[in-house]
């Protein structure tokens, strides 16, 4: 147990983190702001890798690659919208229905279980090999997605999917479609977890079905570590699209120390599953103590201030 | 204006809770009318509301506006002629978005939502114009969320956003059920204000029979997914609670009669 080799192994936790942000942001719009529990995205990751690599063996360029994965994940995102929305299937169940169909599409995709990509003999943009050049790039990344996503969020089509996962009635209500502005945000979503997808599969070289797996536990903890440790500080939008990435990059940390404490990374799964399990408490706490002083606000303020 | 024609509407057809909430309701509404609609609990108020705001589909008849056949329209596109506010404080609002979010949600109603940038300081300018009509401080206030707000404040703030891009038919549920009577009288008073400003031709449900007498110059009963009563005119300017208890009475004796 050197804390070097820890040292040693945090960039790398970091870069990790840092793509498993942008899919954490993913998970964000539709868990946080639609208030929507997508599954689609175990299927997703893995067709956004097996997109991009396979894309990237044919010869295309590295960006065309992404832009091949971010649009697999829009497709991705329109078969769930369309499943819950168009057919009246309930959220969770389209997001299960279609990620156990992109099963086959992956394999299809990679013309098997798995496909490996040398760096030496393509030209990717980032690799676990230079670690600190892939965290610096991955970083850019994810800052322009911030910046974009605040930017559409600001938008009147932005205010109106906010207020479609926020209320549904008022939204109707206020002319807003609804459906629509689902659909759009099960693609975005999705399209972003392809894409951080194509990333993950460049940065470790290899594509894999399985690569998804549990992704949606990952991205959700990520969500929720982010909120519980920064919603106090982070207000603003896009600083709160930041804290999740910042938790993605905590998990992983967290994880890497829990391995160096030497402790069977067989148990990593279960150890996710408990740390979202005690962060989804810590909320659901914070809110059962804290809502008593707010009630009491609430009264007041209705006693003080319409008269 | 608004015009129901025979309309008819069965929850849980052909199941053993079948209900038959609106059976048959015949209705015109004149430009600028006040209509307050009172009723026993389930006799179909909020459901008649929510047929012509198209929560759901009639089974029969037609739901029509200024000429225009509603009938086909869902909610969402129905919502360009139609304000509303609900009993429940929480549904008007979205809790987790600003003050001025909502009034941007609800100042673009009937609009085209596009990727045009948020809020211009224009119309900050006429929200904060608008807040300040309600006297309630919250235009002082607008970065707020709404979750915030008391159960009066969000009433009031709903009863803004209902009327802001002005509404060809007023829906109001009860609007002031859940509020204590201050409040209520309040959001009332608010109500008249902002009908009056805009000559708004408005539908209100209430089982306020003081309320029901006071505001409007028309007033219906319902009674088993009818409109039993329709009384309008001088009639209903001279209307008292006890005329009304009358009807009612008279109303209830006739469904017990015909029973
Ligand atoms: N979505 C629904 N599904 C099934 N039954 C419904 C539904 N909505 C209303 N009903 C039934 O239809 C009847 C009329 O209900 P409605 O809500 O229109 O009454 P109301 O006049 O508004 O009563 P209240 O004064 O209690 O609000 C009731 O028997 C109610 O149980
Ligand atoms: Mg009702």
């Amino acid at each position: 147990m050197e804390i070097a080799n820890l040292l040693n192994a945090l960039p790398g936790a970091v870069g990790q983190g840092l793509i498993w942000g942008i899919m954490a942001i993913g998970v964000f719009i539709t868990y946080k702001i639609l208030d929507i529990a997508d599954l689609t995205v175990d299927g997703t990751l893995a067709t956004g890798g097996a997109t991009c690599i396979m894309l990237l063996h044919a010869g295309f360029p590295v960006w065309v690659a992404l832009l091949g994965a971010f649009a697999a994940g829009l497709g991705a995102g329109l078969i769930t919208g369309l499943l819950h929305t168009c057919m009246g299937i309930p959220a969770l169940l389209a997001g299960i229905l279609t990620q156990y169909a992109l099963w086959s599409v992956n394999l299809q995709i990679l013309d098997g279980a798995n496909q490996s990509i040398s760096v030496d003999k393509y030209p990717l943009l980032i690799s676990s090999r230079y670690v600190s050049t892939a965290i610096w790039i991955v970083a850019l990344f994810v800052i322009v997605i911030i910046a974009v996503l605040y930017w559409f969020f600001g938008t009147s089509l932005g205010c109106g999917l906010r207020a479609s996962g926020a209320n549904p009635n008022m939204s109707r209500a206020q002319g807003i479609n609804v459906n629509l502005n689902k659909i759009i945000g099960l693609m975005l979503s999705n399209a972003l977890v392809a894409l951080a997808g194509g990333l993950l599969g460049q940065y470790q070289g290899f594509a894999d079905v399985k690569m998804g797996i549990g992704s949606i536990v990952i991205g959700l903890a990520a969500v929720i570590i982010g909120e519980t440790l920064f919603s106090r500080i982070f207000r603003n939008f896009a600083l709160r699209l930041l804290g999740v990435v910042l938790g993605a990059i905590i998990y992983y940390v967290v994880l890497q120390t829990i391995s160096w404490f030497g402790i069977d990374s067989d148990f990593q799964k279960m150890l996710t599953a408990i740390i979202v399990a005690i962060f989804l408490a810590v909320s659901y706490w914070k809110g059962r103590f804290a809502r008593p002083a707010k009630k009491r606000a609430a009264v007041n303020s209705a006693k003080g201030e319409v008269k | 204006m608004l015009e129901l024609r025979d309309v008819h509407k069965t929850f849980n057809a052909g199941t053993v809770n079948e209900k038959c909430a609106v059976d048959g309701v015949n209705l015109t509404l004149e430009d600028g009318d006040f209509v307050t609609v009172i009723g026993g609990n389930g006799a179909g108020k909020s459901t008649m509301l929510n047929l012509i705001a198209g929560v759901y589909p009639v089974d029969q008849g037609k739901v029509l506006l200024n000429e225009t056949d509603l009938t086909p329209l869902p909610e969402y596109q129905r919502a360009k002629f139609l304000g509303r506010v609900f009993q429940d404080p929480m549904m008007g609002t979205a809790a987790t978005m600003e003050i001025e979010e909502n009034l941007a949600l609800a100042y673009r109603r009937g609009k085209v939502r596009g990727l045009g940038h948020g809020i211009s300081n224009a119309e900050r300018k006429l929200y904060r114009e608008k807040l300040a009509t309600l006297g309630l401080g919250l235009e002082d206030r607008m970065n707020t969320k709404v979750g915030l707000l008391s159960g009066g404040q969000r009433q009031a703030l709903t009863l803004l956003m209902a009327t802001l891009q002005k509404p060809a038919l007023l829906l109001l549920d009860e609007h002031t059920a859940a509020l204590d009577p201050k409040t209520a009288d309040k959001v009332l008073q608010l109500t008249q204000e902002m009908v009056d400003r805009d000559h708004l031709t408005t539908l209100m449900v209430t089982h306020n029979m003081k309320h029901a007498i006071q505001y409007g110059n028309r007033l219906i009963m319902m009674d088993s997914g009818r409109v039993a009563v329709d009384i309008r005119g001088e009639e209903k300017k001279n209307l008292t609670v006890s005329d009304l208890l009358e009807k009612f009475h008279i109303e209830n004796d006739r469904m017990l009669l015909s029973e």
